[in-house]
């Protein structure tokens, strides 16, 4: 009964009218030591600390993470969201997808979920990030509505710089406006 | 003849050893201005072995679009100090201004480098200056020379020894580097296999502020560029983007996603935590502080389509300043914050433009297609930014009267320019 609710709500927001109330997230504030980039001086005035080589962030130890297989059979094993130009608007063909996602997170307590949102390569770097986000925040509230609990899923976006498809047409820009649903511990 | 390409071998060394990071950079010059100084910059009396200065000082005037190089190649002797200039000779040779200089060896390994500079059609000086440097500061020197010269004769403060900040893609990899604006001394302060963008000066030119994705989402890091260190400044739950520097250096604007989908926020890099500043209905991104400090400009969406406006930084309603097309983003201020250059979009073309913040009118620059991240020079006479030829991602600028091209590129995809503030060192 209460799924039904949630699936109308989730059709209005299918439809496009995706502009929920923003919850209050928790501030994460890790201050872990980078593991990859290496900082160095203009000018070798002063000796710089091999962040690299001082690894001590590493990963938890609580269990190995929980994650369908991805060669799952069905919606589950599908975990790339497409979108059309300059929206976040969730294409109704997904809707499996992500009920299928939503279900593993509600049947799994400690699988964790992050939604990766990416855009194509045309115009602003920060402005795609900003889409990125949106589309990001676009599966994470739809999947909130079909019962994903919310602390379990990060949306965050990498605007255009991580393009699935590289190419300067519109065949390679629609295999880059995408969300990817990645489980914690997954590469 | 041999001794012709020895010699050329020797230049290509010394070029090679000067790029620490690899491959060098690339200048091509694709416009110049119509009414260009000639100039005649002789070589100086300098010691074997040592960098000419009148090179650099030449390649600098050159590049800039508004000097003409006039050659002094066969004058004999050349001169060296001012009783040895004879100005019907270079009257004759069509010069309104000659440069002349001598670089003494001194003990310690440093030099010292005196220069002038006459108006050859009046017969006087004009500058004269002395500097004693190290060896390795005989490139910055030049510079510095180039820099005098072109606001004695400009009346505008030359950027030649300025710096530069952009993004290296090569091999996969992501490496955020500083070089000299004339592309020598590239140095990698960060480098990634995960991307690296948004690299913002400090005010005082000492710290950079970017993203970086090292975390697998974006995080905005400030980095001291001398002694490579650095600290994360904004990591909260989702995206954290865009940071932009407030003129006392002491604020960040950043864009956070942890209560909304994108909005800017301020923060005070002493500590605290970050405060929201508008409660936008739509998506706020790229913030920029005007140079007196009282306006944020930013990209939003909240009216349908990106386009720019400014809010007062102690609050206030937001102002829209862009209404032709369906797409303008990436503000940035020019210093005297009276000029605004952006991104334009007209018939599915990313384009620079400029618009006059007193009049409203503004105007294209660029006539290329994929242009991205528009920054100014200190001096507000130039525009640096990103652009795409072919499939390589390309550095470019042009003067704010569209009259100056130029196209910096080298192996690998450059992009997100940001241009530093003048050196006081």
């Amino acid at each position: 009964m209460k799924y039904a609710i949630s699936a109308v709500v989730l059709a209005a927001l299918l439809a496009g009218c995706a502009q929920q109330p923003a919850k209050e997230a928790a501030i994460e504030d890790r201050t872990a030591p980078a593991r990859t980039v290496e900082p160095a001086a203009v000018q070798p005035l002063v000796q710089t600390q091999g962040l690299a080589g001082s690894d001590a962030s590493g990963t938890a130890l609580a269990g190995s993470p929980v994650a369908p297989p991805k060669n799952a059979p069905g919606p589950l094993g599908q975990r790339v969201i497409y979108f059309d130009y300059d929206s976040a608007a969730i294409r109704n063909e997904y809707r499996p997808v992500l009920e299928a996602h939503a279900g593993f997170l509600k049947a799994n307590a400690r699988a964790k979920v992050n939604l990766e949102g990416h855009a194509d390569e045309r115009g602003s770097p920060d402005y795609n990030i900003a889409l990125g986000q949106r589309r990001a925040d676009s599966v994470r509230k739809a999947m909130q509505l079909l019962g994903a609990a919310d602390e379990r899923m990060e949306a965050v976006s990498f605007g255009e710089e991580k393009p699935a498809v590289q190419g300067h047409d519109e065949a390679a820009w629609s295999k880059n406006r995408r969300v990817e649903i990645r489980y914690d511990g997954e590469n | 003849m041999v001794i012709r390409i020895v010699a050329r071998c020797i230049v290509l060394c010394l070029a090679l050893l000067a790029v620490p990071a690899g491959a060098s950079m690339t200048i091509e010059i694709v416009g110049g201005g119509a009414n260009r100084i000639p100039i005649a910059v002789v070589p100086f009396e300098a010691p074997a072995g040592a960098l000419n200065p009148a090179e650099v000082i030449g390649a600098d005037l050159q590049r800039s679009g508004l000097f003409r190089l006039i050659d002094s190649q066969d004058v004999r002797p050349l001169p060296s100090e001012p009783q040895q200039v004879s100005f019907p000779v270079w009257r004759g040779r069509g010069s309104d201004a000659l440069v002349i200089g001598q670089v003494i060896a001194q003990a310690g390994n440093r030099y010292e480098v005196r220069f002038r500079l006459f108006d050859v059609v009046k017969g006087q000086q004009l500058l004269g200056m002395s500097y004693t440097v190290p060896a390795q500061n005989l490139r910055l020197v030049a510079h510095k020379i180039a820099d005098a010269v072109y606001e004695k004769l400009t009346g505008e403060p030359g950027v030649f020894s300025t710096r530069i900040a952009y993004v290296l893609k090569r091999g996969g990899r992501f490496e955020l580097q500083v070089a000299d604006v004339d592309g020598h001394n590239a140095v990698t302060i960060a480098a990634s296999p995960e991307p690296l963008m948004s690299p913002a000066w400090s005010p005082d030119g000492s710290r950079l502020a970017y993203v970086s994705f090292e975390d697998k989402k974006p995080v905005v890091y400030v980095q001291n560029i001398f002694d490579g260190k650095r600290r994360a400044v904004a990591r909260f739950r989702g995206s954290n983007s865009a940071p932009a520097w407030s003129p006392d250096g002491r604020r960040l604007a950043v864009v956070l996603s942890k209560d909304a989908s994108s909005q800017i926020y301020l923060i005070d890099l002493e500590g605290g935590a970050p405060q929201r500043l508008m409660a936008s209905s739509g998506l706020d991104t790229e913030p920029a502080f005007s140079p007196d400090g009282r306006w944020l400009y930013f990209t939003s969406d909240r009216g349908g389509s990106p386009q720019i406006y400014r809010v007062p930084v102690e609050g206030g309603a937001a102002q829209r300043l862009t209404f032709e097309g369906g797409y303008n983003v990436s503000p940035a201020l020019a210093p005297d914050g009276r000029t605004m250059a952006y991104l334009h979009r007209r018939d599915g073309r990313f384009l620079v433009a400029v618009m006059d913040l007193t009049s409203g009118q503004s105007r294209v620059l660029t006539d290329t297609d994929h242009d991205e991240s528009p920054s100014f020079a200190p001096n507000g006479r130039m525009i640096l930014y990103a652009t795409r030829v072919g499939n390589q991602g390309m550095l470019a600028t042009v003067s704010v009267d569209g009259q100056v091209k130029q196209r910096l590129s080298q192996s690998g995809d450059l992009r997100e320019p940001a241009w530093a503030p003048l050196r006081s060192q």
